[in-house]
């Protein structure tokens, strides 16, 4: 990697102003993307400003009846905490389906939903690229795309938001809460909070230069059946090739997002009114408009019967 | 010593240490992180500097231009040597991709410079910054676009058992039109890169002009001759030394760029250097074994005896590359009097296919024995039967010729039993648990059996102690433990006595690991060097050999009982000999063979699939170390599960290249991955193979799992995948009503 500078600030707005400040800073917690990306040269920042000593770690009650997760509680811990467990079920399955266990242990709440793709073209640094590349083409449109984007690409980027955690987030209707180098608050719903592609694939999410996540607010519970069912080509340790989160009331009313499927997690509520009409009827309103490739066409049929295995699940 | 003639009665067969579940005597290093491998050698060589290898980004074309001037000035960098540098060199006798030299790119990620740094991290840096000018052409990249025009090709495996390109036994066509009952599909397998733990990696050290090489291979001698080859150095310049391996499943039969290029980069840097290959590099820069396309064709009167059998297989490699033997086993495994098997080589501009794991057999089987279970369909026959009743005891192309030892049907029986195979709905899709659709499926595993001459010193001295020392190498299979078994055995000492050192090309060349030879050839060596020295032990002692009884650490002859050691209180003894071997595989046919019976899952909604159980049943002539031999079949089950269900490396078709060369895109099985599995040797030997009356067993493990699993998913679906991996894009839209 390249050589870098390094800092450790006590309070989360000096730790924004030091990445405002630094020309091609970037935030470190757990580091278990970054540092990858940095061995490979696909990130490249030339100071980094370590957040763990910033607090942050912990999950509390919030007046509305919900739950304040800070930034910096790592995954394992969110997954097992005894409210998460009975309230949120789905958040908890899954953060468990993602990565291994000594992954989750270092991962952090705000890392996981700043992971990058893992299209294989945005890791091969021999390849055009987009995202890690602005101008320099896309490799994957036309070439391997099996485990790309279905919906919401454009003719610049089909990569996929990779992870769980976001997914549960959004079906959860979860905010981000930031804080900036003039120590300015501000709350962003999941939903705006990662961006499709667009003509800007380098751009994962709206975050501004400098802002810090320093918690995501879960509203209060939902009840109903939660469920996170990911489908991958090994039992273990895989990236999605779909995921479905879904809370089920008993009614059959509910809530549905995909993962694995778009640039980010993909839902879309008035897909969710077609729940008592079947799995197919809300992934034809959900995927209408999909523009799979011919590798990664089955993405479409697999959401459409995943979802329908959640439902099943949900009524059993 | 010369194996000629079938082996009687001799000391092994006491079976006092040999053939006992035994602990591997390695095990304790490893677990506790003090069995160095090749980049741990820090010890070997002070002042070692970093390599870090350039792989082209290129799949074909030239190189116009390398650019080092900022890389050079880079922190750290003490050499860097660029392709452009040196023209190109020399490749091994089994190679066909260069590995370092001139302006030319074969393949993507062919080695194209070396940055040499104080830390690996400088390297590594530094190689960012060198600047590459290509001149890009356009290559040939889609086997399947390629093969219908691809030429016949001879070949053989690399491991051994080579054949012409067409051969046929009588004729097949006729048969084949007259029969019946005839089954006609055709079977892809893709491409599969090793994947194993340990990387290629190197230290190398000049001291004048003999190098030496500290490094992760499995055939030293090759490794030696293939190094001064490469370098245009005397053989004798050149000292390998491998004492530990991380696996290899052929991966590492070869010199890799890995050494090249650490010995070009010590010499430039004039320091040792230290190489080892990131895991993209692992993909497209060494070798993986080749995607297959196979017609089989099979032809059977109603009592389902075959009467025509056709195999060809078609893959693809660089010029002067091999093809895949996918159609080896063909040939010996059925009876039937009719027969063609045909080999196709298309030429593509991808990394070079090589050996893998049972090269040949592995595909083949994966073809062959699906098409086996839907002729028995056809027939409305049990598989298993099917099978028994087209056994064969003599090689089906020279019925003269009768197999050494063949108990396929055993394998088959037992199996069947163990399994509660009765069990078994032939309709498919009639099992539910769940929201599983459960099947059962089998396949018979085929693997022919290889011998090498492999050599030995055994050394002892007046404590006792007996130490064996040859080049072969242990990776991961248990060498050391089955290598010490038998020096135990043979020198009548309790196997705390006897230290095993290998890997080492200053020690007598051995069959090193491969195409499973390894056990059954290094352990015959070693048997050959014991034989010598209970002779100079003997003589020591002034017993008559004949006489001698070796045990619990004594010499006996009549009432006289002597320790060991005391023969060598003058001086410690050495004695050195191989094992070589006479025609007796061509007078009798060598193989070794399995039963895989495997349960599946498949989700009803998802089409995953899940492996539920598993069992094989081996016969492969004595077992040494019946706890080392279990390792080798569920490790080799697992890896047929990989092969079957999710393993492939993806062809980028306009790029050329392997797109998923992490571990984190090419998926092999994880622990959830596998359920309990279960190994069942028979208890037989084979007095044909060696003195040992061994066979070898760590590639017949995978041979057949693969299609058992795809006819387990048959069973449980009704959906006929030929297209390994049988991944669930692959079954979603033929899947049965959930309902």
């Amino acid at each position: 990697m390249k050589s870098f500078t390094y800092e450790r600030p006590t309070t989360p707005a000096e730790a924004a102003a030091a990445v405002t400040r630094t020309p091609n800073a970037k935030f470190i917690a757990g580091g278990t993307n970054l540092l990858d990306l940095m061995k490979l040269q696909i990130e490249t920042p030339t100071h980094l400003v370590d957040v763990n000593g910033l607090g942050l770690d912990t999950i509390e009650a919030t007046p509305e009846g919900g739950l304040r997760v800070g930034a910096l509680v790592r995954n394992t811990d969110l997954a097992a905490d005894a409210r998460v467990r009975r309230d949120y079920g789905v958040l908890s399955r899954a953060l468990l389906a993602g990565a291994t266990g000594q992954l989750r242990n270092k991962a952090t709440t705000a890392g996981n939903l700043l992971q990058r793709t893992r299209c294989p073209y945005f890791y091969d640094t021999a390849q055009a690229c987009n995202k890690r590349q602005p101008g320099s083409g896309c490799s994957a449109i036309d070439g391997f795309s099996r485990q790309l984007a279905v919906i919401g690409t454009s003719e610049a980027c089909i990569a996929t938001h990779p992870g769980d955690m976001a997914v549960a987030m959004r079906v959860l209707d979860a905010t981000v809460e930031t804080v900036d180098a003039k120590g300015t608050q501000r709350t962003i719903p999941i939903a705006d909070f990662h961006r499709l592609p667009g003509d800007k694939p380098e751009v994962d999410t709206t975050l501004r230069r400098g802002e810090l996540i320093t918690a995501v607010t879960l509203p209060k519970p939902l009840g109903g059946v939660q469920i996170y069912r990911k489908v991958r080509d090994r039992a273990s340790y895989a990236y999605a090739l779909v995921s479905v989160a879904a809370v089920v009331q008993p009614d059959g009313t509910g809530r549905v997002a995909l993962g694995a499927v778009a640039h980010k997690p993909w839902r879309m509520e008035a897909a969710e009114a077609e729940l008592p009409r079947g799995a197919k009827a809300v992934t034809d309103r959900l995927l209408a408009g999909a523009k799979p490739t011919h590798e990664n066409a089955f993405k479409v049929t697999l959401a459409e019967r995943t979802l329908r295995a959640a439902l099943n699940q949900a009524r059993a | 010593m010369k194996f000629d003639t079938p082996a009687g009665q001799n000391p092994i067969d006491q079976l006092k240490v040999v053939g006992k579940p035994t602990d591997r005597i390695d095990g304790k290093y490893k677990t506790t992180g003090t069995a160095a491998y090749a980049y741990e050698r820090h010890d070997v060589a002070a002042n070692q500097a970093y390599g870090y290898v350039l792989g082209a980004g290129i799949a074909k074309g030239r190189i116009r231009g390398i650019d080092t001037a900022s890389a050079k000035r880079a922190p750290g960098v003490l050499a860097i040597v660029t392709t452009l540098d040196t023209p190109r060199l020399g490749r091994g006798r089994m190679n066909a991709a260069y590995l370092f030299g001139g302006d030319a790119i074969q393949h993507y990620h062919q080695a194209i410079a070396v940055v040499v740094a104080e830390t690996f991290e400088q390297a590594r840096a530094a190689s960012f910054l060198v600047r590459v000018d290509y001149a890009p052409e356009a290559g040939r990249f889609d086997l399947a676009a390629e093969a219908p025009s691809a030429p016949p090709a001879p070949g053989d495996s690399g491991e051994g058992s080579g054949h012409d390109g067409v051969e046929r036994v009588g004729d097949f066509e006729g048969a084949f039109a007259k029969a019946p009952v005839t089954l006609d599909e055709t079977y892809t397998t893709a491409d599969e890169t090793h994947a194993m733990m340990e990387p290629h990696a190197t230290v190398a050290a000049w001291d004048g002009d003999k190098l030496t090489l500290w490094t992760s291979n499995q055939m030293i001698a090759w490794h030696k001759g293939s190094m001064a080859q490469i370098l245009g150095i005397p053989a004798e310049n050149v000292r390998v030394d491998s004492p530990y391996v991380g696996g290899g499943f052929g991966g590492k039969l070869f010199v890799r760029s890995d050494a090249v290029l650490a010995a070009l980069a010590a010499k430039a840097a004039r320091r040792p250097v230290k190489v080892a290959l990131t895991r993209p590099l692992i993909a497209n820069n060494t070798t993986h074994r080749p995607a297959t396309i196979q017609r089989v064709r099979l032809g059977a009167t109603k009592d389902a005896i075959i009467t025509a059998i056709a195999h060809e297989s078609t893959s693809g490699n660089l010029p002067e590359g091999r093809p895949e033997t996918a159609v080896d086993q063909t040939k010996l495994f059925y009876a039937g009097a009719n027969r063609l098997t045909a080999m196709k080589l298309a030429h593509l501009d991808l990394p070079e296919g090589n050996a893998m794991r049972a090269p040949g057999e592995a595909p083949g089987l994966m073809a062959l024995e699906i098409a086996m279970d839907e002729m028995a369909e056809k027939l409305g026959l049990d598989p298993v039967e099917f099978r028994i009743r087209n056994d064969t005891q003599v090689d089906p192309n020279k019925p003269e010729r009768p197999f050494s030892h063949r108990n396929l049907v055993g394998c088959l029986t037992l199996g069947a039993e163990k399994f509660e195979w009765a069990r078994r709905k032939s309709m498919p899709g009639q099992v539910r648990d769940g929201h599983w659709l459960v099947g059962l499926g089998m396949a018979a595993g085929f693997r022919n059996n290889l011998l090498m001459k492999s050599g030995a010193r055994v050394r002892l001295d007046r404590a006792g102690t007996v130490t064996v020392e040859t080049d072969m190498t242990d990776i991961g299979t248990g060498s050391y433990t089955i290598i010490a078994q038998t020096a135990a055995e043979m020198m009548g000492v309790p196997l705390e006595r006897v230290v095993v050192r290998l890997g080492d090309s200053d020690f007598p060349a051995s069959a090193g690991s491969g195409g499973q030879w390894g056990a059954n050839n290094a352990t015959a060596g070693v048997y050959a060097a014991c034989v010598k020295m209970r002779e100079a032990v003997a003589q020591r002692l002034g017993i008559n050999s004949a006489d001698a009884v070796f045990a619990e650490g004594e010499v006996r002859s009549g009432n006289r009982a002597v320790p060991l050691g005391e023969a060598a209180a003058q001086g410690p003894l050495s004695a050195e000999d191989s094992i070589e071997y006479g025609d007796l595989s061509k007078k009798q046919q060598q193989s070794t063979f399995a039963s895989h019976f495997v349960e599946v899952g498949v989700d009803v909604d998802t089409a995953e699939v899940r492996v539920r159980r598993m069992l094989a049943v081996c016969a492969a002539g004595r077992i040494l170390n019946p706890k080392s031999a279990r390792s080798q079949v569920i490790g080799a089950m697992t890896m047929g599960v990989g092969a079957a269900l999710m393993e492939g490396l993806s062809v980028d078709k306009k790029r050329g290249f392997f797109v998923n060369h992490d571990l984190a895109t090419y998926e092999v099985p994880v622990h959830a991955d596998i359920p309990h599995q279960d190994v069942v040797f028979l208890d037989e030997v084979d007095a044909m193979s060696s003195p040992m009356k061994a066979k070898g067993v760590g590639e017949l493990g995978l041979c057949g799992v693969g299609a058992a699993i795809a006819n387990a998913v048959y069973n449980a679906t009704g959906v006929r995948v030929r297209d390994y991996p049988i991944t669930l894009d692959k079954l979603l839209d033929r899947m049965p009503d959930a309902a």
